[in-house]
């Protein structure tokens, strides 16, 4: 358990010391609301109805932006060879891993949102459930996320190629969450979007180090 | 203290079981499948032959969408065709990850882009039976953007297969991402469905049996099947090709790791 | 000799489409030094890492202990730029798990205590290599997997890296070791030649 911790301990300390690569993020997600109005117009009404679908195009496209340093920096230094000789299985590494690019790539944006709805003139009720189905959605993300950037570790070109692959697959997780938002669909939305997320969660760290350790064979 | 043989350098790698299994399996592939090429062209071009005469000839006009219903001769066939070869690839995929089949990543590869098309051509032949049935070429409704997004999959692994130099690294790693899309189509489907209800109800096969007249039914079989038939002689020949092609790289390298001195 | 701590049998490994080397067997017992020499791009580290378990060996086995018992020193050294000399072994001692020296003592033998607080990435190359040194002492695994152990080394530093594999071996660990240098170590070791496969 202690490994388990330090490596989430590792992650956050150099998210910290890596000068604010989380406010980047953070800063794109609120830009991507900010240009929105400039493209479909200022209409206080209209921004209201489409603003649960602008913050999470947002989310989508910052935590795509997010993921390829996940796990190419590791592969550079020489960390990833030397997790093969770890008390910890990759699987177990990987997962802590993804805890810690969840804390700081996801969790800075749910902080963000109250700028997004203040721009995009969400009611507060809007803005809750936008916020809880975050909350429940950006977790499939991460791993979805994961799994994209563990298949192209390898690749010079991979940073282009991770968000390709992920944008399709991470489709229901989009569907879902602007639809928790919907006052017309019920909690049904929500609770699928949980358990997508425990799902993805559950399989991703599995899936991420298969392609690892192939990456590397 | 053991014996340590300083040096091994002698070869004898055909009689090494492993050897076997990675090389000379694709080189029996190549072998056998010649005998595979003219049957599966002849069957298919018998096959569209009948099909197409039934479809243009010998089937009746729809009450309501006339003339335009015989699109749906070469729309089904291709919307099956779409998810067959993506199964296919999500079998060649376990083939890849649990036993190390070379031949298994060879079928990935080759059947990749060819689903694509087939998936691109169901889109279209689907966009031009919407124009007059519905209206307009593009309907978000559920089928057709399931179909959609699993254009993208395809493409996706496409983009991944070009973007890897070494191929046999390539493979097992696309072997993932295949079988995580194979496992996520049902719920891509599940949650369009979920988005947009507005989709036609299943008319081919009911609990009670097909529904559709036998006279739509008969050009709409034997075209899945030329469509089919189709399918599979172009895999094979794409197979044929990857191995052939993966040799002849394999061949022009070593005689530059040769003429490069040793 | 009793039961080897490692052992490689026919072993046969294909690095993209070259074939490096094949029916390669050996043994390492404990308390051994085993020397892995050759040219250039005939296979050493390849030969570790196939030892380690990360490549996968067309033909052949290598039985005995796993990775998790055993430490591997390559040209990347697992460490980050950004978090302090101290920081980064703590970590690799918590990952790695088991007994050994305090991370503190462990930067003392290496002769960088001094550093401690340093960030990683302010390091020269023998500096990070001495860090690197630094990490087989902090958790206790049986067999040490060296790539070029002593490149970027000074002479002391050679020294050092001598006397660490000569005190690992005589608590019972064994060592194998890629290098074109010779070692300064009190029991000389065996030698593994490759030669490139035709």
């Amino acid at each position: 358990m202690s490994a388990f911790l330090a490596v989430i301990g590792r992650e956050l300390r150099l998210a910290v010391r890596a000068g604010g690569e989380a406010l980047t993020l953070v800063l794109f997600f609120v830009m991507v609301g900010v240009i929105v109005p400039f493209a479909i117009g200022p209409d206080r009404p209209q921004l209201m109805r489409l603003s649960t679908g602008i913050v999470w195009i947002a989310a989508f496209l910052s935590m795509l932006l997010g993921l390829d340093r996940l796990f190419r920096a590791d592969d550079e230094d020489g960390s990833l060879l030397l997790f093969t000789t770890s008390a910890l299985p990759l699987e177990a590494i990987v997962a802590a891993k993804l805890i810690a690019h969840w804390l700081v790539t996801a969790l800075p944006l749910l902080l963000a949102t109250p700028i997004l709805a203040l721009l995009l003139s969400m009611t507060m009720e809007q803005w809750t459930k936008t916020l809880l189905a975050l909350l429940c959605g950006t977790p499939a993300l991460t791993g979805f996320g994961a799994i994209g950037a563990a298949v192209t570790v390898g690749l010079r070109r991979g940073g282009l190629i991770a968000p390709v692959l992920i944008l399709p697959l991470a489709i229901p997780v989009m569907i879902f969450g602007v639809g928790s938002a919907d006052p017309l669909a019920g909690n049904g939305a929500t609770l699928f979007l949980i358990a997508l997320s425990l799902v993805v969660a559950v399989f991703a760290p599995f899936a991420a180090a298969l392609a690892l350790r192939s990456a590397s064979e | 203290m053991s014996v340590t043989p300083d040096t091994k350098p002698a070869l004898k790698p055909l009689k090494q079981p492993n050897w076997f299994s990675r090389l000379a399996h694709p080189g029996q592939f190549l072998v056998w499948s010649r005998y595979l090429i003219w049957p599966l062209a002849i069957i298919s071009a018998v096959l569209f032959a009948v099909g197409l005469w039934f479809s243009f000839f010998n089937s009746p006009d729809d009450y309501q969408m006339g003339d335009m219903v015989r699109v749906m001769y070469v729309h089904v066939p291709n919307a099956w065709l779409s998810q067959f070869v993506y199964a296919l690839m999500a079998a060649s995929a376990l083939g890849t990850l649990v036993w190390r089949h070379p031949l298994a990543d060879v079928a990935n590869k080759a059947a990749a882009p060819l689903g694509a098309v087939f998936t691109a051509l169901a889109l279209y032949t689907g966009a031009l039976w919407g124009r007059p049935t519905w209206g307009t070429f593009w309907e978000w409704d559920g089928r057709m953007t399931s179909t959609l997004v699993l254009l993208l999959i395809y493409l996706g692994i496409i983009a991944l297969w070009r973007a890897f130099d070494d191929q046999l690294k390539a493979g097992r790693i696309i072997a993932i991402v295949t079988l995580v899309g194979a496992l996520n189509i049902p719920v891509i489907k599940f949650s369009v469905d979920w988005w947009n209800t507005l989709h036609q109800p299943a008319s081919v096969f009911t609990a009670s049996g097909p529904r559709m007249p036998m006279s739509l039914l008969t050009p709409l079989l034997i075209m899945t099947l030329a469509f089919t038939a189709l399918f599979g002689l172009l895999q094979v020949v794409r197979m044929r090709t990857e191995i052939l092609r993966r040799r002849a790289d394999s061949l022009s390298r070593q005689a530059a790791l040769q003429g490069g001195g040793a | 000799m009793e039961t080897p701590v490692l052992s490689a049998e026919g072993l046969a490994v294909m690095r993209g489409e070259k074939l490096l080397f094949s029916g390669l067997g050996f043994a390492v017992g404990a308390g051994e030094a085993l020397l892995v020499r050759g040219p250039n791009g005939v296979g050493k580290s390849t030969l570790l890492l196939t030892l380690l378990r990360v490549v996968r060996p067309l033909a052949g086995a290598v039985s005995g202990l796993g990775p998790t018992e055993m430490h591997h020193i390559g040209y990347q050294h697992g460490l980050k730029g950004r978090l302090s000399v101290i920081e980064n072994l703590r970590f690799w001692k918590q990952l790695g798990g088991g007994t050994g020296l305090a991370p503190e003592a462990a930067l003392a033998e290496v002769g960088i205590a001094a550093l401690s607080p340093l960030e990683a990435g302010f390091l020269s190359s023998g500096q990070l290599r001495r860090l690197s040194l630094a990490r087989l002492l902090v958790s206790e695994r049986a067999l040490w997997l060296l790539d070029e152990p002593s490149a970027a080394l000074d002479t002391e530093g050679e020294a050092l890296l001598g006397r660490l594999i000569d005190r690992h071996r005589e608590s019972g660990g064994a060592a194998i070791i890629a290098t074109h240098h010779d070692l300064p170590l009190a029991v000389a070791p065996r030698t593994l030649v490759l030669v490139a496969a035709s």
